[in-house]
């Protein structure tokens, strides 16, 4: 009998002691995260992010829970227009960041942004070849080689679209020997050596690694990609969101960004 | 000792309503259904239709004809049904030998033959797609070399499409043809080879129009299957007007930045489902 009611007291003991400690460490994370002064953050934020993101935001998402615990980010990575698509089909979504002004209208026209979108990077092409560019490609114009098998972006994809007014504006007609869902998937089939080369972001050829080389071309200048972050008007959670979008646009963050080869708003 | 049929039972009642089992019916006993079993039933039923009540319900009906003429959409069915009939005519000419295999031969290891075949049937279609780039891929385990002997690289082509569909679609048809062959009497074929047929001539003349229903059965399921076929097709063969874009590619493309056109494109491989399955169904019974 005084055995269990001991067990007990130790377990109430151990479970204050529990509660405090959670206390401190609270308490002392918020000094430190005192850029979003108003209060404790907490709970899951859901993020929509353009496929291209996926590495930065990964990196930043960890950062936040670091800087916040108690909170959670989940990223769903996909198609600008995709996403943008499941948005306004009442997907349950707390930020949407796109990778064109275009996908992020969808959004807006359908009314489900709440307060205006704002670019926070931009993002350049670049080809993606195979590891050591055996098939020697040194221009955009050598994409259109017959023999060369290229893939693109589909065109309701931002990658697709910028690719094509890249590759309007230099007058060149590229068949593709397909068009991909979304820049990882156009990306994967030159890591997976199935396609000869493929027009990507830059950001796409530096997260590949050694997988594939990366050819700059002039070209790009003429599609440089926008992307705008909003919040979304079934946010939930408002208040943890808007802090992820404020490290999103802050030094810290465009440090992560611009490492991952994003280019400054 | 009876042979369990339940392979050929399930294709039978999905395509022809049980054409085998003409009993006496309600009539007799015309009690009303219990309702815990009569609730579930209906919401079930309801659960299975709504949705292609509301695609109908939402079908943008006065843009319909301009969507439906779009040469896009007639290229990508045409893509559609040239590539999922292909793949039912490889899954026939590969998979009934299969089948006739799993019912017929007693090998080792014919359990764990029988759980490789039908793997395809619970794997994510993508992860199929993924599997095929490995092993028929241009850098692939076989395709490697297919490409440095014969300059053969399938992703990205028709073919690339009729094996990711027959992959797929394959395993639906050697379980209705294997169950159909467990539930049909041996003792035919062991007749016409003590009179003196081969084996083969043995299943080419008695086996075979005896199991036919099964293999048209599973036909028809393979092809559905084909035709619907998404994941391992985009993942393997690459989504390119007029040589792999398949209607469900172009259904999930039109859906990002056209709704309606994807709805519209829906309502034509619905309809095309429907009729097949309609006109196959109507032409068995009459067979039995």
């Amino acid at each position: 009998m005084m055995q269990v009611a001991g067990g007990g007291a130790a377990a109430l003991l151990a479970l204050t002691a529990c509660s405090s400690s959670d206390d401190d460490s609270a308490g002392t994370s918020d000094p430190s995260g005192s850029a979003s002064a108003s209060g404790k953050l907490s709970g899951e934020v859901t993020v929509f992010a353009a496929a291209s993101l996926k590495e930065s935001f990964e990196t930043l998402g960890r950062e936040f829970e670091k800087a916040h615990p108690g909170t959670k980010v989940t990223f769903s990575f996909g198609g600008s227009d995709a996403l943008a698509a499941s948005i306004t089909g009442g997907a349950p979504a707390d930020v949407f960041a796109s990778a064109s002004p275009k996908t992020m209208k969808i959004v807006t026209d359908a009314g489900d942004n709440a307060g205006e979108p704002a670019t926070f990077v931009r993002n350049q092409l670049e080809i993606a070849t195979l590891p050591g560019n055996p098939d020697k490609v040194a221009s955009l114009k050598d994409l259109t080689d017959a023999d060369l098998k290229v893939v693109l972006c589909d065109k309701t994809v931002p990658c697709g679209a910028a690719a094509e007014k890249a590759l309007t504006a230099s007058k060149l007609k590229l068949t593709p020997v397909s068009y991909e869902e979304d820049v990882k998937s156009a990306l994967n089939k030159v890591v997976l050596k199935e396609a000869d080369a493929a027009l990507v972001y830059k950001t796409d050829v530096r997260a590949a690694g050694d997988k594939v080389e990366g050819v700059e071309f002039p070209e790009s200048a003429d599609a440089i990609n926008d992307y705008p972050i909003t919040l979304l008007k079934e946010s939930k959670n408002t208040d943890t969101a808007k802090a992820f979008i404020a490290l999103v646009q802050s030094a810290e963050g465009q440090k992560v960004l611009t490492s991952a080869g994003f280019l400054k708003p | 000792m009876t042979p369990p049929a339940s392979g050929k039972a399930s294709a039978v009642d999905t395509l022809g309503g049980g054409p085998r089992r003409r009993r006496p019916r309600v009539g007799r006993r015309g009690r009303a259904a219990p309702l815990p079993l009569l609730v579930p039933a209906l919401i079930g039923l309801v659960f299975l239709v709504l949705p292609l009540v509301a695609l109908l319900i939402r079908a943008p009906w006065h843009s319909m004809p301009d969507l439906l003429t779009s040469t896009e959409v007639w290229q990508a069915l045409r893509l559609s049904l040239v590539c999922a009939t292909a793949a039912t005519a490889v899954s026939l000419v590969l998979g009934v030998p299969l089948a006739w295999l799993l019912a017929r031969v007693e090998f080792p290891g014919r359990g764990l033959v029988r759980a490789l075949v039908t793997l395809p049937l619970v794997l994510p279609p993508v992860v199929g797609g993924v599997a095929l780039l490995m092993a028929l891929g241009r850098n692939g385990v076989v395709g490697k070399w297919l490409d440095s002997w014969f300059g053969v690289t399938l992703p990205f082509t028709t073919t690339g499409v009729v094996i990711a569909e027959a992959f797929v679609a394959m395993p639906f048809l050697v379980i209705s043809v294997e169950g159909t062959l467990r539930a049909a009497d041996p003792r035919y074929e062991e007749a016409a080879t003590t009179l003196g047929a081969s084996r083969f001539t043995a299943f080419r003349r008695v086996t075979l129009p005896l199991i036919a229903p099964g293999i048209a059965a599973g036909a028809v399921l393979a092809w559905a299957r084909a035709l619907g076929e998404f994941g391992a097709t985009i993942t393997f063969a690459g989504n390119f007007p007029g040589r792999t874009q398949t209607m469900p590619l172009a259904v999930y493309l039109a859906l990002q930045n056209d709704p309606e056109a994807a709805i519209a494109l829906s309502l034509v491989l619905l309809a095309v489902s429907i009729a097949v399955l309609a006109g196959l169904r109507d032409r068995w019974m009459t067979t039995r």
